[in-house]
Parts: structure tokens; sequence; C-alpha cells
């Protein structure tokens, strides 16, 4: 028995590779060529990589890429916020772990966390080598990744011991971390102050996009209502917001708020340039995720509305209790897209004259020692979008299905 | 209509008590500018960021270079330390929209003083002193064979959008009755990158931009400046025309570090010069330049020692261009025109009286 | 309820109160409007910036890359304007066409009976939407189209010429070392159009792939047995149907599309956008050129609105 299992199994997947690449004559034509071309592209794509890039540029300039131009003697700051990230990441995970939703497996290290720990390991072991770091910088990586998993393996171990009352309060952990971070990045309550315009690369990418998410969405909300809305002047006023804001190109109402804001408003009040083009972000995507939500709203029967107020709820509680729940469940996948574009979008800073990530990107360029590494850079800060784009959406959909009312876990809501 | 007339008037009104409440403060000298500064504690300098000798991010992230030292030392005149200043890169297209909007104080940027940008009715900007005296070249890669400007007919030339190259170019070429291909790009990097990767059979930009980046070419000796001078290129820090008062101040800043050369005062013997001119009443020159004697610097509402404050912190003309773009330097260019006049060079400053 | 006890007052009647709350609305953003206009007046008056046109006719100075109209430096800025957008439209009408085929394609393919093709085109669709346009833009300008050998090495079929230039059309030449033809297209645009095309195809295939998927199986199974062929099948049956699920994602990614082409100026390519910067550097007239660009692109939007709502009008009139 044992020793024919994997004969069979290999059996099958022969059979199945055979039915799914070699069906017809013309999917085998069309396999084979497709294969012919992946295997060129891949050759020709690691012959590059191995052979004829120079990643130099990327180490030598790693702090510039993280954090733009913040002071040198500060940047334990940011040190420390990237520990407690650490820490409040792992306590979620292993929390998630211990609590599954839909009935998953109550297991503390699933399939799917080996390999997610797996990646992060090598990653955590293999980029500060591969950068050519300096020691301490090494270590303190290396720290980070430790505590990560220690915060992992103990909330997934003894997160069941904690009693439900604190538990519950557990989420607000985020936004508390967020306001932590924010003070730590800028300062105040003590700390040294650290203007915005001396934040730059991944940190200011991260720091406007994650802005532009949080208030886009309560905007964005409050558009769609006033667009279905039957007070005339609110409706109005909405669709036109809307329709505006998506009829510009973002590059131009980014230079309107970069450069000719300043006659707008009377002389020298104006807000420092960073949190204009985070407000113009916010503005921008509003519009967006308003219509997106909308979408939702259009899923949600008109009875459900009609009911709640006819058992004599308000109208702004009806909609809070009962309509927005089911509309934003509808609306998720939508507006989780609008973040992932907006978070896109953040790279036309670079258009304005911010040191964003690609800003920086172009910085480092121009320095003559690494003039024409155009390929090398791009490609690092390709594959750095696409992760975090792609981990938004693997997240919105983690969420998707934990809020299906369909799944088991929901059903006692 | 009577709403929206209420409405308008309710708002002219708000509009102009702030603007009453602005022009109120300024210890004797009108200057909302310096007010600011001085309220905000920073300096906004426009700067490229991009070219370097004149203003370039290191990999450490600090900020260097010629137009970056007229910052420094205008934020010692203003604020006393070199230090407070907020940088903010701008691309030539968005510079005089953010210097007349107000977002930057002063804009030293390798800008070309012309008529139209000075004029009231034009861009309106107020010039302080050339600080760099340029030209405008062309360059070409040695193996295309091309010896003059001419012979660049009928083939693509990169050049920065919203220049006055750009202007320069289109004249002389139309003089020339040269038909070409003008590729524009947003920003310098990215043109000569054009140029490097060979989109273009030339690129045009200042002599001294060309020469700069040459430097940091993989092979500097297969590039060649041809010999043609499109233009006179001066350039200028800048201020907006309707603060007269600040513009004042900034020009005589760099009028100060070109006299700092010409009295041979610098970084390292100022201490000593202040006081051979403290303890000896015959120095009148000195004194009144080290604002030991009256009140030049009061006159344009700055201490009374900004000259002091401001070579101290980057030292006289001379020492920022041999520092930044001088024969010590990457870029080794010569003083040339940058030679001061009694060198037979155009750096001239008035008399400090 | 027959007798009403106390009417509340007129304040809280439900009647009025949503128009006062709406009154108050518009009286605070009137308020904050003309607050924003008079300072706008009076920090233009005070720069003597006021708004003009009459710089419109004014020569523009400067030469254009590529241009459909003819036009030289001598000729007024609404010219140059007016070439800009010309070049707009042009890459946004190809980019639509390219766009709308490639992504039908990828779209269809992942239904394919092939599995490496339908790997492929989840692949594909994953990774394109998860990178900034932005950065492809640049991508496919400094590091593929840049790479194009030039002059006597360029890539040749005949009547077709594929330079770091441009690719020309119709019995190119190599003249002094430089590639001419009847029709040719820059790189630059070159560069843009694959930018934008690659990039939206990836949506609309999951626009499309979403619309085939909302037709009913037994669509297919139906067809099958008819005789019909898988190919015969998808055209004739399944993409009419779909169609009507298609269209109006359509629509949203077309607009984008028009709109983002303003990135433009990452590439060299001389359209709306980037003509407008130089104009405003040039005149300083940063209010008038703002109101023209945002306009032209707000109608080019309403344009393809209202071309995709006749369209859909079309599409969803034979459902009956």
């Amino acid at each position: 028995m044992a020793s024919t299992a994997p004969l069979v199994v290999q059996a099958s997947l022969l059979r199945r590779l055979q039915k799914e690449l070699f069906g017809s004559r013309v999917d085998g034509l069309l396999s084979i060529a497709l294969l012919a071309a992946l295997l060129a592209a891949g050759l020709g794509f690691f012959r590059w990589a191995l052979f004829q890039a120079q990643w130099a540029v990327l180490g030598a300039n790693s702090t510039l890429f993280a954090v733009g131009r913040y002071p040198v003697e500060q940047q334990w700051r940011l040190w420390l916020l990237i520990g407690l990230l650490a820490l409040a990441t792992g306590l979620s995970w292993g929390l998630l772990r211990a609590f599954p939703g839909s009935g998953g497996v109550r297991a503390l290290w699933p399939r799917n966390d080996h390999w997610a720990a797996a990646i992060l390991a090598v990653l955590a072991l293999w980029l500060p080598m591969a950068l050519h770091l300096t020691p301490a910088i090494k270590v303190r990586w290396w720290g980070i990744f430790a505590l990560l998993l220690l915060a992992r393996w103990a909330a997934g171990r003894y997160g069941k011991a904690i009693p439900q009352t604190y538990r519950r309060l557990f989420p607000l952990l985020w936004p508390l971390l967020y306001l932590v971070g924010m003070v730590l990045i800028s300062g105040g309550l003590g700390l040294v102050q650290v203007p915005p315009s001396e934040w730059g690369g991944l940190l200011l990418t991260v720091l406007m996009a994650t802005f532009a998410i949080l208030l886009c969405f309560p905007l964005g909300v409050l558009l769609a209502l006033g667009r279905r809305s039957e007070l005339p002047l609110l409706r109005w006023g909405s669709v036109i917001y809307i329709e505006f804001i998506r009829g510009a190109p973002l590059i131009t109402l980014l230079f309107l708020g970069q450069n000719i804001l300043g006659f707008l408003l009377p002389g020298g009040f104006s807000p420092d340039r960073v949190w204009r083009a985070a407000w113009v972000l916010t503005f921008f995507a509003a519009a967006y995720v308003a219509e997106a939500v909308r979408s939702g709203l259009v899923a949600v029967p008109a009875g459900q509305l009609e009911a709640a107020r006819s058992l004599g709820l308000p109208m702004p509680l009806a909609l809070v209790h009962v309509v927005l729940p089911q509309a934003l469940r509808v609306a998720l996948p939508a507006t989780v897209g609008q973040f992932i574009s907006l978070l896109q979008d953040t790279t036309l800073l670079s258009l304005v004259g911010l040191l964003d990530l690609l800003g920086t990107a172009r910085t480092v360029m121009a320095n003559p020692m690494f003039l024409g590494k155009n390929a090398e850079v791009y490609l690092v800060l390709a594959i750095l979008f696409w992760s975090c784009c792609v981990a938004l959406g693997l997240g919105s959909r983690g969420l998707e299905t934990r809020l299906n009312p369909h799944s088991p876990s929901a059903q006692k809501a | 209509m009577f709403l929206l007339r209420q409405v308008l008037f309710a708002g002219s009104l708000l509009g102009s008590l702030a603007l009453i409440g602005c022009a109120g403060d300024g210890d004797g000298i009108q200057s909302q500018k310096m007010a600011a500064i001085k309220a905000r504690g920073s300096l906004i300098c426009g700067v490229d960021g991009k070219i370097p000798g004149f203003s370039f991010v290191s990999s450490d992230g600090s900020y260097s270079g010629l137009d970056v030292d007229i910052c420094k030392a205008t934020a010692a005149a203003v604020l006393s330390d070199p230090a407070k200043v907020t940088y903010r890169d701008l691309s030539s297209t968005e510079r005089f929209a953010a210097l007349s909007s107000g977002e930057v104080d002063l804009l030293s940027r390798n800008t070309t003083m012309t008529l139209s940008r000075d004029a009231a009715g034009g861009n309106a900007l107020a010039f302080a002193p050339t600080t760099f005296f340029d030209g405008q070249a062309v360059m070409v890669p040695a193996s295309s064979g091309i010896q003059s400007l001419k012979q660049v007919a009928g083939k693509p030339i990169c050049v920065e959008t919203g220049t006055s190259t750009e202007l320069n170019l289109a004249d002389r070429m139309r003089e020339l009755s040269a038909a070409y291909t003008p590729l524009k790009f947003q920003s310098g990097d990215q043109t000569f990158a054009a140029y490097l990767q060979g989109r273009c059979v030339a690129v045009t930009s200042d002599r001294s931009q060309l020469a700069a980046k040459r430097t940091g070419f993989p092979n500097p000796a297969e590039h060649l400046l041809l010999p043609d001078m499109l233009s006179k290129e001066p350039l200028n820090p800048a201020t907006i025309n309707a603060d007269p008062a600040w513009a004042d101040a900034v020009r005589w800043v760099v009028y100060s570090l070109i006299q700092a050369e010409e009295l041979g005062v610098t970084a390292a013997n100022i201490d000593a010069k202040v006081a051979d001119a403290k303890a000896n009443k015959n120095l009148a020159q000195l004194r009144r330049f080290f604002g030991v004697d009256g009140d030049l610097g009061k006159q344009l509402g700055l201490p009374a020692d900004f000259v002091v404050r401001s070579v101290k912190a980057v030292g006289n003309y001379g020492e920022v261009f041999e520092r930044n773009v001088g024969t010590g330097s990457p870029l080794k260019l010569e003083r040339g025109f940058n030679q001061q006049w009694r060198q037979g060079g155009l750096m001239y400053s008035p008399p400090f009286l | 309820m027959t007798s009403r006890p106390e009417s509340p007052p007129w304040w809280r009647n439900r009647r009025y109160l949503p128009w006062l709350v709406q009154g108050v609305g518009a009286l605070l953003i009137g308020v904050v409007v003309a607050f924003l206009l008079t300072n706008l007046l009076l920090n233009l008056t005070a720069r003597g910036l006021l708004l003009s046109w009459s710089w419109l006719g004014q020569p523009a100075g400067f030469d254009l890359a590529e241009t459909v109209l003819p036009f030289d430096a001598s000729l007024p800025y609404w010219q140059a304007m007016l070439a800009g957008l010309v070049n707009t439209l042009r890459v946004v009408i190809a980019g639509l066409v390219g766009a709308t085929l490639l992504g039908t394609l990828i779209g269809t393919a992942s239904f394919s009976s092939n599995g490496l093709l339908r790997r492929l085109a989840r692949i594909y669709v994953e990774v394109i939407r998860n990178i900034p346009l932005l950065l492809q833009l640049i991508f496919w300008y400094f590091v593929v189209f840049l790479s194009l050998p030039n002059g006597r090495d360029a890539l040749q079929l005949p009547g077709i010429v594929l330079a770091k230039s441009g690719l020309f059309l119709g019995s190119p030449a190599l003249i002094d070392g430089v590639w001419q033809a009847p029709l040719r297209f820059t790189v630059e645009f070159g560069a843009l159009l694959t930018g934008l095309v690659v990039y939206t195809a990836a949506f609309i295939a999951e626009v499309v792939r979403g619309g085939i998927a909302s037709v009913p199986n037994g669509q297919w199974e139906a067809a099958t047995s008819l005789g019909l062929s898988p190919l015969l099948t998808l055209r004739r049956i399944v993409l009419p149907q779909a169609l009507r699920v298609i269209v109006p994602g359509l629509n949203s990614q077309y607009i984008s599309l028009a709109k983002n082409s303003s990135l433009a100026v990452a590439c060299g390519f001389t359209d709306l956008y980037s003509v407008a910067e130089t104009t405003l550097n040039q005149t300083g007239r940063a209010i008038e050129v703002m109101l023209i660009l945002l306009g032209s692109y707000l109608v080019i939007d309403l344009v393809i609105s209202a071309l995709m709502n006749a369209l859909n009008g079309l599409v969803q009139l034979r459902e009956r």
C-alpha cells in the first residue's frame, strides 16, 4: 500500500497534466509554444539578474529608499515603531489562529502558516545579507522577526486563556498603534519634531496610502449616501463632486493642490505640502469609494430600509444598523480595489516633486554613481508595490469569507 | 440674487480681514515674507535636487551644491542658522507657480534671468544677483561625427521642458532654418537618461550642467561639447515682485558672499577679521561690512551682522564655487566668467555703504 | 392619532427640517467658496495675474516633437494646446482599441481548455493590476523601448522598421543615419500606448471574465450539443449575452484610460498635459491653463460616457 501510493499520485498528476496541456492537437501546439516562450523569458531574466544586473545601488541607498531624509539621530523611533508593528502583527495573527473563523482547523500552525512563516524567515534572514546592511542593522531586523514569531506563537498558544472582555478590546490595538505611530514619526509629546518634508521613500508612501485609505472610506460612504438622498441639494452636491473628481486626472488635481492652492488661501496660511498631497489623494479616492459603496447600496432591497423605518428607527440609525452593513459587505471587493489603486496612485506624488518611493528612486538614479541602473531599481519597486497590493487583495478576500452571512462562523451574529 | 450678494459681501469681508491681519506685523520693514519665515522658523527653498554641484541629495539624505549654499546663507542671515532650511524639489515646469503662489520663499534652482520672468506683466519675479554665469551648449557623442549645430538638423534633440533652454533651441534652429525634433522631458535626469540610451543624437542644456553630467557618464571622453554657444544663461536666485523688502534682503545676502571674496574674508578667517575690525577703528569698510558700525543690516530687516552669519555658514563666493563646482570638485569647472571682476570676471558687488 | 395634541414647533417639523439643514449647508458652502474666490482675486491682483485669455493668441515660441496638425514655434499658444489635445486623443483612441482587443483576448483565455493558457491569463491579470501604471510606463520607455537597436541594426521586416527612434511603416529608408518613412510612430508614443494598453487590458480582462461567467452554463452546453464549435459558441452565443454585463464595466475602464494618458510626461510624449505644463511655465497663467486642462479632460470623459451609454442601450435592447 505504502509503496504504491506515490505512484498513483504521480500517474494521476501526469494524466491531469496531459488533459490540461495536450487535450487536443491545438492545445498541444499552444502549450509547447507557450512553454518555449516561458522558458526563454525565464532564462533571459535569470541571466540578467545573476550576471548583468548590479544590485549595489539598492544596498548603498537602502536608508534613503526606506525613510528618505529622516534625521539619522531620530531613526530609533522608526525602529521602535517597526518593533511595535511586528508585535501587533504577531499577536493578531496568533489570535486569528486561536479563534478561527468559518469553522476552520483549530491548529496552532496550519499549513498555510508554515508557508507564510517560511517565506518571512527567508526574507528576514536573506534580505539584510543581500543588501549588505551594517551588522547592527542586520541584528535589528533579525530581532524584529524573532519578536514577530514569538508573539505569533504566544498568542496562538495562550490566546484562549485571555478573558473575553479583554479580547474584545483587542482590535482597538490597531487604531491606537496608528496614533502612536504618527506621534513617533512626526514628534511631539516630548519628542523632537520631524517635519513632513524630511519623510521620504517607503515611509512616505506607506503613510500617504494609509492616511488616505483611512479617511477616504468614511468620506466615500457619506458621499454615496448623499448621492442616494432624497434631499435635492445634498444629492446634487454629491453628484457634482463625484463626477467632477472622476472626470479629472489625478495629476492635475495634485498640481492644483501643490501649486495653486496658495492662491486660494490668505497669504502664508497653507498646510504643509505633504499633508496637502495626502488630502488631495483622500478627496480623489473618496469619489471612487463613493461609487463602489453606491453599487453596494443598490444591492440592498428597498424593503430593508422601509422595514427599519416602519419599526420606528430614525433615518440615521436605520442606515447605520440595517442598510450599511449589508451594502458594505457587497461593496467590499470594489472598495478594496479602490484602496489598491490608491496605493498605486501614490507614485504620482513623484511627478509633483515629493520624494515618495518612486521620487526617491529618481533622485538616486540622478546620482552619477548610479546612472543607468534603471531596470534594477524599477524591478524592486515593482515587486514591493506588487506584494503590498496583493496582500491588500488577499486580506480583502479573507475578510469577505469571514463576513459572508452563509459561512458557519457568522451565523451566530 | 440678494442672498448671493450677501454671501459675496461676507466672503470679501473675511478675506480683507485676513489681509489686514497679515500686513500688520514686521518691525518697520514691510516684508510679509520675512515675518512669515521668522514665525515659521525655517526658510522654504525651492531647488532642483537632481543636479550634482548645484543642488543634490547624497546617499545619506543631505542636500549640497551651489544653489543649496545660497539657501543656507540666506537662512543663516535671516534665522541665524544655516540648517533651518526646508528644501523643496521643484521641476522646471512647476517652479514659478510654486514661487508666485507662496509655496517657496526663495527659488534657488538654476533659473535664468529673462525679461519676461522679471517683468510685472510676465512671471513677476524679482531676481537676486547672478550666482553663476552660464551659456547654453549642445553635447553629442564623439562617434556621431557632428561638429556644429547645423549638422544636428533633422535629428532628435533631448531637452528639459519648461526651460529657457527649450526656447533658445527653437530660436536658434529657426535662425539656421533647420528642422529638428525636440524630445522633451520633465526633469534633467530623464533628459540625460534618454540621451545616454541613444534616443537623441544631441542633448542641450547649460554648459555647466552638461559638463557636470558628463563627469558621471560611464565614458566621459566619448561625449563632445559643440563650440556653439546658443545663449547667455545668467543663473539667479529669485523671489516675487510683490515683496520688494524680501527681494532686497536676498539680493544683499548674495552680494555679501561676493564682497567677502573681494575683501579676502573666508569662513576660516572671518572670526579673526571681525576681531580685527572691532579692535581697529580705522578699518571703516570692514566695520560697516560686518555690522560693527552703522545699521546696514537693519535697513534690510536683517540682523546687523548678517554678513558674518552668512559667510560663516557657507564661506565666501569663491569658497562656495570651489567646493561645489570648482576644480577641486567632481565637476572640475573653471571659474571663467564667474571670476571676481579684478581677475577679469563678472562677479562684482556694489559697495556696502 | 385623530386628535393632534401639539404639533412640533416649525423648526422641528419633518417637512421643513431637511430644507433648513440644506439651506444652512448651502449658505456655509457659499461662504467658504466666496472666501476662497475673494482670496484668489486679492492674491491674483497683488501679483498682477488677473484672469485674461489674450495670451492664447501669442506665439508659443516652442516646438513640439510630433504633431498631426502642422505646428512650429511661431504659431500661437492655442494651436500648441490643440496639437497636444490631438495627440492625447490619438493615444486615447488607439489605447481604447488596443486595450479592448487584448483585454477580451485575455478575458476569454481564462476559459480556455488549455490549463497553461488559463493560468497564464490569471497570472497576467494578477501581476499587471498590482503594479502602478506610472512605474510600468517608465519601465516600458526607459528599459524596453530605449534599448531597441538604432540605425543600421534596427529590426527590419519588409515594409516595417522598428528602431530606437520609432516604428516606420511603408518602405522605410535609412537617410543620413536616420530612418525616414511615410508613416511613423515615435517610441514615446509607443511606450505610452503599450503601457496604457497592457495596464488597462488587465482590468478589461476581469470585466470580460465576469461577463462571460455570468452567462449560464446551460447556454454553452446547448450550443455544443447543437454541434457549434467552441469558438463559434463564444462569438455567437456567449459574448452577445455577456456584453450586457461587460459594457457598463468597460465604461469606467475607458475613462480611466483617458485620464491615465496624462501620465505621458513620464515618457516624453507631448500630450495635452505636457503642452499645458510648458505653456503654464512660459506664461505664468496657472489658473487659466488648469481650467483649460480640467475642462478638456471632463469633455473627453463625458464623450466616452455618452458613447458607452448609447452602446449600452443597443446591447440591452437585444434582450427582448
